[in-house]
């Protein structure tokens, strides 16, 4: 006999009581991997610019190879950041109206500021 | 009110002042802190690539804070929190997948990760330096 009071269906799905299953787990971990080459990469390009002018930043981030590896770094790193961030808000933040305005805030933000660095970027290496 | 359901107003517990401090729980606090104050900084370095893009004299608002003093802690300090990070984020992709959770192994990594991040801050920033 099978005593797992869920039908077989939901076991099937597997998506639990919040109904998004493993995803930001799976995502969780997923972006944390692919940041590790990318944040030893710019952790050590972030002391080689920080102390470049205009001209050298710019000339830096328009070359291809950074262009792609930036772009890469910045959409990754803030999915992952905002991953992390949901979990705590989630742990500490008990109100589900707050919890929810919060969640929200931060995925909001995380996309403005990325979009908007992604077009730097874009912005620099096309030169506009 | 019942006797049963009537407050008891006994001590609650942990007793945060006079728990003794263990090197996984501080090293589990400080994943979380440093994984905040990365985000944060996330925000800083987004806002510093857009003003890259933007003009000269808006740039150069940047380049005085980052080559200032208070400037060069910053990035030491950006630089600790992303290593810690990443060492310890490796740790727990171990413990997900099974691995290390003996109490000896639980904390011979912690310490491994602490020096390696700390290592890796100095590298870094020497590397970074040559590169320039």
């Amino acid at each position: 006999m099978n005593s797992d009071l869920r039908t077989p269906l939901a076991r099937a799905r597997g998506l639990g009581s919040a109904r998004e299953g493993v995803h930001h787990w799976w995502a969780q971990r997923l972006t944390a991997i692919a940041l590790i080459p990318l944040v030893v990469w710019f952790a050590i390009s972030l002391v080689m610019m920080s102390g470049a002018d205009y001209g050298a930043v710019r000339a830096w981030i328009g070359s291809p190879v950074v262009m792609v590896l930036l772009i890469l770094t910045i959409a990754i790193g803030l999915h992952h950041g905002q991953l992390g961030l949901q979990v705590v808000i989630e742990d500490y933040v008990h109100g589900d109206g707050s919890k929810l305005a919060l969640i929200v805030a931060v995925r909001f933000i995380a996309v403005l500021f990325g979009l908007a660095a992604v077009v730097a970027v874009l912005r620099i290496g096309f030169g506009s | 009110m019942s006797v049963a359901n009537r407050p008891v107003h006994r001590p609650l517990s942990p007793h945060l002042q006079v728990y003794k401090w263990q090197l996984t729980s501080v090293l589990s606090i400080l994943h979380r802190a440093t994984g905040i104050a990365l985000s944060v900084g996330a925000l800083y370095l987004a806002t510093w690539v857009i003003y890259a893009a933007a003009n000269p004299t808006a740039y150069a608002l940047f380049q005085g804070f980052n080559t200032s003093i208070l400037g060069r802690i910053v990035l030491g300090g950006w630089l600790f929190c992303a290593f810690y990070h990443l060492c310890n984020g490796i740790r727990h992709l171990f413990w997900d997948a099974g691995y290390g959770f003996e109490l000896k192994d639980a904390y011979r990594s912690g310490w491994i990760v602490v020096a390696v991040a700390l290592i890796a801050t100095v590298v870094s920033w020497i590397v970074g330096l040559r590169l320039v």
